[in-house]
């Protein structure tokens, strides 16, 4: 085969959800010996297209071509043997098995009895490893090796399989300088032997030095494909946003008053480290960042879910360092969960036994519950946030995402906290229910409340929020507001490595 | 509408329903089963399984298992007997309810606290106790020494309105535990901690807390049972609670209460226990031996659980 012969081509993919077009008629290629960056904001469909292509999702409609020749992917297995790998963001190793078992998994080598052929699986691996130069053994077991030697094993896969085609989904997320520049040459001899190399990051500086060209999705659809050397950073930001702020956005009138909360030099290993902001009454701070950039460490931190190692929580100028979630909720702190349907909600209660669960106390007397009191305050909720129920005791699994959002938010205000937290407080709900949480964020901020909004969506957290702040790699990268609070700011703060 | 419900209802209760059509049908063929001396001998032998079941309840709900139950049984069982001799009825009383606390106190901190699964430490608990009942018997039966005039006998043996003591006490503490169950802030945080454990933390629940006192609550009903056990019989074997978890789990379990946690009751728990308990006793009055009883816990545990999950996954097979 020679150089630039087309290896992959997608034509007019389309994939729906419930209510959502993830992908519409997106069509891109790939060259042989050519790295290909796939850039977009988070929920811009980048994610959704590679599983289509690993066989994890099916489209409704267009074609993958493989060489030429139309092609259908069953499974990642299926994608696997067919000579297509994706490396996941979060990697999918079994720790408790060896580098071998983990490259072949699912496709051991087995003799005509169905018994495993150890020998033949060790030799194979070695080989792969050799290759690629890598300094573990097969025998090695996973979970013992550093997090870019896990990577190394799913790269052997690409080298074990013969793949083509080796799909990075953020590689680099984890990875130390030294792991960075040794997976750059890991791709580089990938590209110099005539693979295919698509890549996903959100690290403009990491794109332009590796790739050849890049494709931008924007809200699933493809804006364009540029040739690498003949744009600019800013030109490929804009690509992905392209879209008007401020249309649909309520924010707050200005009127702050004391710090309600302030945090200081925050540590927690691992996670997060030396972070330092604080929230006044009537300001919505925003939280912006990626998926494992620490925010939700942080806040959980703020409420006593997780320990800090380090640093101070000042509570209206009073030092708590170390409280319990019943503590904090006693203070008026208020934690709307990034899942609501595993933080948030006991899915099996009703309305009205989740409303009250956080505040028992205040809805008993001698620890006796009263009915009465709690259907109250449901039927108050249940009308102001217009929640649709059959009644106060329909399971809430029953409901849709925005009216169980609606509920946690219920359980969280029904106690009159002084500062809410939201962590992405619209994620996987429907417009209207979207709109409607924004606009009463803005009314908490106006009544007095501090809000603390965490979103991975940038016109979301620019558009309610006073004033932003990035974060990225557990630590606050970049405080913005007014004129500054925009996303080509927010985008290249978090995307500095 | 009436004919979802009717399947949701099957579905539910499926198992009972078919229970109530065998009962039926030993109605209908022996003479002895529909007296007013069985259903009294029945309703004594449930008291000492329901209320075991009463406790259990409480961790059932909170998704997890108190296997060690019987053997707590039998080794406090033998304490109430034995200390009836040494110290005498009212401290063999105080001894035995402490015991249970104790024992409930050392499996909710190994479970609530510490973490470790609610299956191997209760059923390294049973094992704990097996020995433990042997040391201290040293391998002999115990019995009360003045069983004829004793006070000790109201437990177990005396009747009140022409209701047996132990029925009474067993229909009470029913009443006061699904009260607290149901009504009160550590019931709710029960039910929390069962349906979602990290939304119940998210909460401010102190979900090790909860489950600390489910498996005291457990320990506490069992020394109850120990009690009525030691005065019925004014004796006791080193094996009189074997076998009890699994019956106390099948009459649960039949009840509705979900091994999954987050829901069931006591009601349903007694209606469960109370079922096993007729079943079992038709069994022997169709002239089936004892040991039956426990071919019968096997299929009801395996059915019960079954239907459990295949209504909750919307699937029979996996």
């Amino acid at each position: 085969m020679t150089q630039n012969t087309t290896l992959l081509e997608l034509q007019g993919i389309t994939k729906t959800f419930p209510g959502v077009k993830a992908l519409d008629n997106v069509s891109l290629d790939v060259k042989q010996g050519e790295v290909l960056a796939l850039v977009g904001e988070n929920g811009a469909g980048k994610s959704t297209l590679m599983k289509v292509l690993a066989g994890l999702y099916t489209a409704e409609q267009g074609s993958i071509k493989y060489l030429g020749k139309e092609m259908q992917v069953h499974s990642p297995l299926d994608a696997r043997l067919k000579g297509i790998l994706l490396i996941h963001q979060e990697l999918s190793l079994s720790p408790e098995l060896s580098v071998a078992e983990n490259i072949y998994l699912g496709a051991w080598p087995t003799n005509r009895f169905g018994l495993l052929q150890k020998r033949k699986l060790r030799k194979q691996t070695q080989q792969a490893l050799e290759a690629l130069g890598c300094d573990f053994a097969p025998d090695d077991r996973v979970g013992q090796l550093s997090i870019a030697r896990q990577q190394m094993v799913e790269i052997a896969r690409a080298q074990a399989f013969n793949a083509n085609i080796v799909i990075f989904d953020e590689p680099t997320a984890s990875l130390t300088d030294n792991e960075k520049a040794q997976l750059f040459e890991t791709i580089e001899d990938l590209r110099s032997r005539g693979k295919g190399i698509i890549y996903i990051s959100h690290k403009m500086d990491e794109i332009f030095e590796i790739t050849d060209r890049i494709t931008i999705l924007r809200d699933g659809q493809v804006q364009g494909t540029k040739i690498t050397a003949d744009t600019s950073v800013d030109e490929i930001t804009r690509a992905m946003i392209g879209r008007d702020l401020d249309t649909y956005f309520h924010r707050a009138k200005e009127n702050f008053g004391e710090d309600v909360l302030a945090i200081d030099g925050l540590s927690a290993d691992g996670l997060f480290s030396d972070v330092s902001f604080s929230v006044k009454s009537g300001e919505v701070l925003g939280l912006y960042g990626l998926v494992g950039a620490g925010r939700s460490e942080v806040v959980e931190t703020i409420f006593g879910i997780r320990k800090a190692q380090s640093g101070r929580i000042i509570w209206k100028g009073r030092e708590i360092s170390h409280p319990t979630p019943a503590e904090a909720i006693e203070l008026g702190i208020a934690l709307v969960p990034e899942s609501r349907k595993e933080q948030g909600l006991v899915l099996g209660m009703g309305g009205r036994e989740n409303i009250t669960l956080p505040h028992l106390h205040f809805f008993s007397t001698l620890s006796v519950m009263s009915k009465e009191k709690e259907l109250e305050t449901y039927e108050q909720f249940q009308q102001a946030l217009d929640i649709k129920t059959t009644g106060p005791e329909q399971p809430v699994a029953k409901l849709s995402g925005g009216n169980q959002q609606k509920f946690v938010l219920a359980k969280w205000l029904c106690s009159s906290p002084n500062l809410i937290i939201l962590d992405e407080p619209t994620r996987g709900i429907d417009v209207g229910s979207k709109s409607s949480i924004h606009e009463l964020i803005a009314n908490l901020a106006e009544q007095g409340l501090a809000v603390i909004v965490i979103s991975s969506e940038m016109p979301e957290v620019l558009g309610v929020s006073h004033r932003v702040l990035a974060m990225a790699n557990g630590r606050i990268v970049g405080s913005f507001s007014g004129q500054n609070q925009t996303e080509e700011n927010l985008i290249s703060a978090v995307s500095k490595t | 509408m009436f004919k979802q419900d009717m399947t949701a209802l099957l579905r539910r209760h499926g198992l009972l329903f078919a229970f109530g059509i065998f009962l039926a049908g030993v109605a209908l063929t022996t003479d002895t089963f529909l007296t007013v001396g069985n259903f009294l001998d029945v309703i004594r032998q449930v008291s000492i399984t329901g209320m075991i079941a009463i406790g259990v309840t409480f961790v059932v709900i909170t998704g997890r298992f108190d296997l060690s139950v019987g053997s707590m049984l039998t080794f406090l069982t033998v304490i109430v007997v034995d200390q009836h001799n040494v110290s005498g009825p009212f401290m063999a009383i105080i001894y035995v309810m402490i015991g249970g606390i104790v024992i409930g106190a050392i499996n909710g901190l190994l479970i609530g606290f510490i973490g470790l699964n609610a299956l191997i430490v209760t059923l390294a608990m049973l094992s704990f106790l097996q020995g433990l009942t042997l040391f201290y018997s040293g391998g002999a039966n115990v019995n009360v020494q003045n069983a004829q005039n004793t006070w000790f006998a109201f437990f177990g043996r005396a009747d009140l309105f022409g209701i047996p003591v132990p029925a009474l006490i067993f229909i009470l503490t029913a009443i006061v535990a699904s009260f607290v169950l149901t009504r009160t802030t550590f019931g709710r945080q029960i039910f929390a901690v069962g349906g979602n454990e990290t939304a119940s933390k998210f909460s401010g629940i102190d979900t090790r807390k909860t489950i600390f006192f489910a498996y005291i609550l457990s320990g506490l009903t069992t020394a109850l049972a120990a009690i009525i056990m030691g005065s019925r019989v004014m004796g006791a074997q080193n094996t009189i609670g074997q076998g009890y978890e699994l019956t106390v789990l099948a009459g649960i379990i039949l009840g509705g209460t979900s091994l999954l946690g987050g829901s069931g009751g006591i009601w349903r728990t007694i209606l469960g226990i109370t079922m096993l308990g007729f079943i079992q006793n038709g069994l022997l009055l169709l002239g089936y031996p004892y040991y039956v009883q426990w071919l019968v816990t096997w299929v009801v545990i395996i059915l019960a659980v079954w239907i459990d999950l295949g209504a909750k996954r919307g699937k029979v097979f996996a």
